[in-house]
């Protein structure tokens, strides 16, 4: 299987040349990622050449890198990730693209498959990715009226308001948030040796 | 002569059709819906953003919460996923008990899609008759993991405990006579596996019963036939995936294509439809089923002459028995560990996807070696399925709206998350 995706990247790399900023296969699982210019005639291609023929979007989401590895990421902040499927080829791809700018801006997938729709929205409202072109970019998991972007690692877990009824008004009101964030355990880094002997295996029986 | 507009009407979110927290917001021209615009977010919980916050383990029970019919396929989604990363592959007797229970949830979701479905369009037996199965079901659940749905059961490395030898049986009291307890207990007198043989003996049956009230009921094939077609083309574009996509006409399933588990060691078969439309997705589901329970009886029949582990001997990934940790320090401490602070998992992205009864599950998890993860993303199939509702509503009567909700087999859980 993975020789099969170490056959897939070389084609592709083949095709796309300097289009693509990374192009790498780790078992079967392939990635690749595009320079956000580039993004909509890569999909395009990928889409309708019969060689990848990835005919379905099968997940794009959003990822905010601010805390990655406790501060050693030092690209883009943002990316989009865009997980595609051939139901021909049975095979799959990961796509990732940067979006840069304050808001972070990037071109939408939805020409290119239908089903980029709610899932750009869904990126849009949690994270706050704008997607350019895209036909009807509003928030969609969170309340109407909610203000910033919940999945933004500098957002709260505990939330900045919180909601109840009030009888005296006969309404709902919102207020400042009233119970205090609290960690459980620590989230913590470990080089775990186990792993790292386990990866230089896998290249020594890749190689 | 009056001026007629269009108007807008709020189907939900407290309608009983819209199967959980759907508003559909729904711009009628007539009685014909010329645009159907669904608002989700009502049961938004964050699961991701929460999971970012815990170690690892402790986001299992979040997965039952979230497609709440077919609990075990998200944690199978989730364990997968884990697994993948560490590297590690579970005993073989694990991954039979998985895929049995993988499909049992299979039935589970089913049979509740069916019940509900059917009495959103007028045939209130059908409930009736699928809710009496999947008490016998969640029994199951009960047996294995000690609760009837939220059962984290499925742990990396394995499965939290073996098969039990016997059922938990039926108590007389004031609402029971010791007549009715002894008729109930009457198959749950061996172990766990024979009751589910019991089980797989006696659903054929059932799921003739369900097609005698259904497959050739005029009233039925009235509200289903031609309603909400998607053509195979448009399925993809929409990304559909599971039934809905095998409705259209794609004979598309990850048991048989990417096979995971035990999968490619067993018979079944995979359904399609022709028309794409809600009758032909009817029948996929119907026949998955059956091809459920067949699954089941393999996986009965292998269990019951193999034992073994169920879960791997690996004190940093799964708790060393009770025993061991009364008089082995090592192994107190592992427990310690693992309970407080959990695993860390390498660096690295993976994305892993199963056969959920509604489609595709997939998670996609990005870990910076950390003990929690750095990014959770779930790719729920209900979320794909209704974001094409505008496109299979439009031009239909309302009263076609609530079979096509029924058709994508809709759980909030899951498209909220």
């Amino acid at each position: 299987m993975s020789r099969y995706y170490d056959n897939l990247a070389q084609r592709l790399r083949e095709r796309f040349g300097d289009q693509l900023a990374r192009c790498e296969a780790v078992g079967d699982e392939l990635t690749v990622e595009v320079p956000a210019p580039r993004l909509l005639p890569v999909c395009q291609a990928l889409r309708d050449e019969p060689e990848f023929a990835f005919a379905q979007l099968v997940d794009l989401c959003g990822v905010d890198y601010l805390e990655y590895g406790d501060g050693r990421w030092d690209g883009p902040r943002f990316a989009v990730v865009y997980h595609l499927l051939s139901v021909e080829h049975n095979h799959r791809l990961r796509l990732r693209a940067f979006a840069e700018g304050d808001p972070p801006m990037i071109d939408s997938v939805v020409p290119v498959w239908a089903s980029a729709n709610w899932y750009e929205r869904e990126a849009f409202d949690l994270f706050g990715i704008v997607f350019e072109g895209h036909p009807d970019l509003r928030r969609i998991l969170t309340d109407y009226g909610f203000i910033g972007h919940p999945f933004r690692k500098d957002f709260p877990l505990i939330g900045n308001v919180e909601m109840r009824y009030d009888p005296d008004r006969q309404r709902v009101v919102y207020e400042p948030v009233s119970i205090e964030p609290r960690v459980n355990q620590p989230r913590v880094i470990r080089h775990d040796h186990r792993y790292a002997g386990r990866r230089l295996e896998e290249e020594a029986g890749d190689a | 002569m009056p001026e007629i507009r269009n108007y807008t009407i709020n189907f939900g979110p407290q309608h009983p059709a819209a199967h959980g927290v759907l508003r559909l917001v729904l711009e009628m021209d007539g009685e014909v819906v010329q645009r159907a615009d669904p608002h989700i977010g009502l049961l938004h919980r964050a699961t991701e953003k929460l999971a970012e916050s815990k170690p690892y383990n402790q986001s299992i029970p979040y997965m039952d919460r979230l497609d709440y019919v077919s609990m075990m396929c998200n944690e199978h989604g989730y364990v997968l996923a884990l697994e993948k990363l560490l590297g590690v592959t579970p005993p073989l007797r694990a991954q039979y008990i998985r895929v049995m229970f993988d499909e049992i949830t299979r039935i589970l979701n089913h049979l509740m899609w069916l019940g509900t479905h059917a009495l959103d369009i007028g045939a209130m037996t059908v409930f009736l008759y699928c809710f009496r199965e999947r008490e016998d079901l969640m029994d199951m659940y009960e047996a294995v993991s000690g609760a009837r749905m939220h059962a984290a059961y499925y742990r990396p490395g394995g499965v939290y405990r073996d098969l039990p030898d016997r059922m938990p049986q039926y108590q007389p009291s004031r609402w029971r006579s010791a007549a009715e307890v002894a008729r109930l207990n009457r198959n749950r007198q061996g172990s766990l596996l024979d009751f589910i043989e019991d089980f797989t003996e006696r659903f054929p049956g059932y799921v003739d019963e369900y097609e005698t009230l259904l497959t050739d009921n005029r009233i039925w094939k009235q509200r289903t036939v031609g309603i909400g077609v998607v053509p195979p083309e448009r399925a993809l574009q929409l990304g559909f995936t599971g039934p809905m996509l095998r409705g259209s006409g794609i004979a598309w399933d990850l048991r048989k294509k990417q096979p995971y588990e035990v999968y490619d060691r067993l018979e079944f078969d995979i359904p399609v439809g022709t028309n794409g439309d809600c009758y032909d997705r009817y029948l996929v589901r119907v026949e998955e089923l059956r091809q459920s329970n067949r699954i089941i009886r393999q996986c009965v029949d292998w269990l019951r002459n193999n034992p073994g582990p169920v879960m791997l001997h690996d004190h940093k990934l799964a708790p060393p028995p009770r025993e061991e940790m009364k008089g082995d320090m090592e192994a107190l401490i592992h427990h310690f560990k693992l309970f407080s602070e959990g695993y860390v998992l390498p660096e690295g992205e993976v994305y892993t996807a199963v056969e959920h009864p509604k489609g595709e599950f997939g998670v996609y998890l990005v870990s910076d070696g950390a003990n929690k993860p750095y990014r959770l993303k779930i790719r729920a199939p209900g979320f794909a399925h209704l974001s094409a509702m505008d496109e299979m509503a439009s031009g239909h009567m309302l009263a076609d709206v609530v079979a096509i909700i029924g058709t994508m087999d809709i759980v909030f859980g899951e498209i909220d998350r």
